[in-house]
């Protein structure tokens, strides 16, 4: 069953229906930015006439949001942004207001050398690392970490914010809100945008009260029809809404969603002894990491104040190693000895992952159609070159804000042509534009390894995009090698598979030991099982009562998979290893990350992977993100 | 035959259960470290009794249901967008502290003197409800001192089922001792009414009904009252906190009895 499928398959079920102005897709940084910009010129002027309800005459704008997670401060991830989208729309910002915000203060880069010897080096990055550790006493190569002498310009945050993602929703939600203007509404998933040819025409809601497969069951309570005149697209890369309109209306000639990340994080509280005015994660510190625990795996580490610190990985697709990994990946990499020197003894508060679209231009949709607009990051203009998200999220939602008051006062349609003149132009001409087109092509090396990737990075780093190597992009299923069976990694494969099911470990963790990574102490406070994370740092939970999110296109191309990359990716072990050689979902576990969309190495039509992501319930409860 | 009732819930909103919760002594006494950042939600106790309360009075039509909730108005309007999906209510919301130690008696007296004063309210069908417990500090004790306040002296507490009779006398299921009900028939309203779990799932998120209630829900936050409680001179003496430390294992084909030795062993432990 496809997505698309899914609006037009069920015409039996009696629907509620609601009319409204606007209603959009998602409650993140962009749509927070988009929701800002109206309420701001709205309360400026309550008696505007073109604040008035076009489908309740007489009534103010009905303007209203839907978000899946449980509440507007779940489920999303801690970041470091220039934020000067975010302070030009909330000029009076102070970030003492807003809970573990803090003014980046300093930042560095660090290449982390491999100080277990488990890594998989190429041979001249082995031959790099020997060479760093004999004149390291030289370039200050200490606790196995070089540290860069300057931060690239690109990479700088200088003025910047150390923010978490979910404080920082939940004190702009609550503003919005108390304007009294708007509604958001969390827990609420939107299975799909409601079409009319081309047109979107509002939102339909998840259906509540079905079985796994989303059968009605007892209080079964169809999903209502939002009618809106403008449907604001902002449930990020995976959401549901703007997947079926890509598929529905396709992407612009060339474009493709094949490059990806999986962001995954701890928020840990420092010891109670740690000795913060000698150390150097002061609030607002920055670092940036690269080379451990895989060279193809970045890392990260963001001070907070009240001695919370955000540290994480990103994995990504380009990582063609069919048993890539998050979760034990970053408990190696906290573990470092330039990170574990400040971490040791501290306790993991909170924990989260999500997906990001790293396609940059090459994934932008169609921005603007018949009753619909694409904002944040699902609308591409997440910068992979300065590696920023949420600063431009924010600035096309104010973009689009600015553009749907124009066309609210010259009385004119939220046709394609007037959102192309109004949103879609504003975009262009701005800085979220000019960004995009120099992180175009940033990241074309590292399709054929780190070394290149760096060297590509670097050259469009420091040309502005003017100069750039070139690449293929292949679509995210063949980025993952498939195991050569006959090979080493098939024995491991095979030595992994059993001990998954000798021991019940999980799959991931059973790969990762018998490819020498040394098990994980664990302290029951800050390394601890996976499992332990989703209810001791994620709380993970759902309500009951929605179907499966994640479905399997062809069950038979599961079962002859031989990677099952899906499984050792899955952020929140909702994928595990059925009996029947074939990944089993258990919905109750799953942090909504969405890697399981571009982890699966099969595909029943070249492009598209074998797992479909749907709208769904529950997830992470945890506000520290 | 239908009884018209006018059934208030006094309902707080708690940090989130799921949180990690921290004791920390405030400027203005004990309180949770970080409090105002923890996502909240409406008390899991008296959520029982408000859902209980939203399907007595769609069974007596003409009835009538006041939430009444007193906490920071920020935390207040954010637990409503979840709550006011779930069932029909007009919100009563008093802007006052988050967290539970604030004196019972100081705030049963703003809630007691609240309802008094709800504009319709008819005493004689004045059903008032709450939880019997609390996720916060759980004293127990502030819904029997409105009730007292408000001149009610019917109270039920640990209650699980009501039902009425047509001639406005309702059968109360009260837990006791042993996981068993003590039955009690009450003449009728007004009464006071500590729910425990009751029988009702908690109602889907249903967006009509959600929003019905903001349109008199957020005009109600805007101009809610502020209550200055009285500080109760609270301080901790000690605090233990449950040790955090987790130590899940996959140990497949135990049988219960292993299992059963094992908890006594790891209880005794503790």
């Amino acid at each position: 069953m496809s997505t698309e499928a899914a609006t037009t398959e069920t015409p039996e079920i009696d629907r509620q229906t609601m009319e409204v102005d606007i209603a959009c897709a998602g409650f993140g940084p962009a749509t927070g930015g988009f929701l800002s910009t109206l309420t701001k010129a709205w309360t400026e002027n309550p008696a505007d006439p073109a604040f008035e309800s076009r489908v309740a005459p007489g009534m103010p704008l009905q303007v209203l949001c839907y978000e899946r997670a449980d509440d507007i401060s779940s489920g999303v991830s801690g970041v470091v942004t220039q934020g000067r989208a975010i302070r030009a729309s909330l000029p009076e910002l102070n970030p003492a207001e807003i809970p573990m915000a803090v003014p980046v203060k300093s930042e560095r880069v660090m290449y982390l050398l491999d100080p277990i010897g488990a890594s998989r080096r190429s041979a001249l990055l082995r031959f790099g690392d020997r060479l760093l550790r004999a004149a390291g006493p030289l370039l200050g190569v200490k606790d196995h970490a070089f540290t860069l002498p300057w931060t690239p310009a690109f990479l700088n945050k200088h003025g910047g914010l150390v923010l978490s993602i979910g404080q920082f929703n939940q004190w702009i939600g609550a503003q919005l809100m108390a304007t009294g203007l708007v509604q958001i509404w969390p827990g609420t998933p939107v299975s799909s945008p409601l079409f009319k040819g081309s047109k979107v025409e509002g939102l339909r809601l998840a259906d509540q009260g079905v079985d796994k497969s989303g059968a009605p069951t007892d209080g079964f309570m169809a999903g209502m029809d939002v009618r809106a005149l403008l449907t604001v697209v902002g449930d990020g890369p995976v959401g549901a809404v703007g997947q079926a309109i890509d598929e529905r209306l396709g992407l612009p000639p060339g474009h493709a969603h094949r490059e990806w990340a999986l962001g995954m994080k701890f928020v840990i509280e420092l010891p109670e002894d740690s000795n913060l005015e000698n150390s150097p994660l002061q609030p607002g510190t920055v670092w940036h990491s690269f080379g451990y625990p895989e060279p193809e795996i970045f890392g990260f580490l963001y001070v907070h104040p009240e001695r919370l610190v955000s540290v994480g990985i990103f994995v990504p697709s380009w990582m063609s190693d069919p048993s890539r990994t998050a979760y034990r990946y970053l408990q190696h990499y906290i573990q470092h000895p330039a990170l574990w020197r400040y971490l040791k003894g501290g306790t993991l508060r909170s924990w989260g992952a999500k997906s990001l679209e790293e396609s940059g231009k090459h994934g932008e949709p169609f921005l603007t159609g018949d009753g619909y607009a694409r904002i944040g990051e699902g609308s591409g203009s997440t910068n992979m070159l300065t590696g920023s998200g949420v600063d431009e999220a924010w600035a096309t939602g104010t973009q689009l804000g600015e553009a749907v008051i124009e066309l609210l006062r010259a009385g004119k349609p939220f046709t394609q042509e007037n959102l192309a003149a109004t949103y879609e132009i504003r975009r262009r001409a701005s800085w979220v534009e000019r960004g995009a087109k120099e992180a175009e092509n940033a990241r074309n090396g590292f399709q054929d390894g780190i070394v290149k990737g760096m060297i590509g990075m670097a050259l469009a780093g420091l040309t502005s995009g003017k100069l750039s190597l070139g690449a293929h992009i292949p679509p995210a299923h063949k980025q993952i090698r498939p195991f050569a069976s006959q090979s080493t990694e098939g024995l491991q494969l095979k030595q992994a598979v059993a001990l998954a099911h000798a021991d019940g470990r999980t799959f991931h963790d059973a790969l990762l030991s018998v490819r020498g990574w040394p098990e994980i102490p664990l302290d029951g406070r800050l390394l601890v099982t996976q499992q332990d994370a989703l209810l001791l740092g994620g709380k993970v939970q759902a309500m009951p009562g929605f179907s499966d999110h994640v479905l399997f296109r062809d069950s038979a191309l599961c079962k002859e998979c031989g990677e099952k990359t899906c499984i050792t990716m899955c952020s929140g072990q909702a994928l595990t290893l059925g009996e029947d050689g074939a990944p089993a979902f258990e919905r109750e576990k799953c942090v909504h990350c969405g890697a399981c969309l571009w982890n699966c190495g099969q595909s029943p039509d070249g492009e598209h992977s074998n797992i479909e992501f749907h709208a769904g319930s529950g997830g992470l409860h945890s506000a520290e993100n | 035959m239908a009884n018209i009732l006018h059934i208030v819930v006094c309902a707080g909103i708690v940090p989130d259960p799921l949180q990690t919760l921290e004791p920390v002594t405030t400027p203005a006494g004990p309180g949770l470290k970080n409090e105002m950042v923890l996502p909240a939600v409406l008390d899991p106790w008296a959520a029982s009794a408000l859902y209980e309360a939203a399907a007595l009075a769609a069974k007596n039509p003409g009835s009538k249901l006041w939430l009444v909730s007193l906490g920071p108005k920020a935390k207040l309007q954010q637990v409503m967008m979840t709550v006011a999906q779930k069932v029909a209510f007009e919100l009563v919301p008093i802007d006052g502290p988050i967290g539970g130690f604030p004196d019972a008696h100081s705030t049963a007296a703003v809630l007691a003197e609240t309802i008094a004063a709800l504009p319709g309210l008819d005493h004689e069908k004045l059903l008032l409800f709450g939880g019997w417990e609390s996720a916060t500090r759980g004293a127990g004790v502030t819904l029997q001192l409105v009730g007292e306040r408000l001149g009610i002296t019917d109270q039920f507490q640990g209650v699980d089922q009501i039902t009425f009779s047509d001639d406005g006398s309702f059968e109360v299921l009260e837990r006791v001792e042993g996981g068993k009900h003590q039955v009690s028939v009450c003449a009728g309203a007004p009464a006071v009414l500590g729910w425990a779990t009751g029988n009702l799932a908690e109602p889907r998120n249903n967006p009509q009904v959600g929003m019905a209630n903001m349109r008199t829900i957020m005009p109600a936050l805007a101009k809610a009252k502020v209550a200055k409680l009285d500080a109760n001179g609270l301080s901790y003496l000690s605090v233990s906190l449950p040790k955090q430390q987790r130590t899940t294992r996959v140990v497949k084909d135990m049988t219960p009895d292993q299992i059963a030795a094992e908890l006594v062993e790891w209880i005794g432990a503790e």
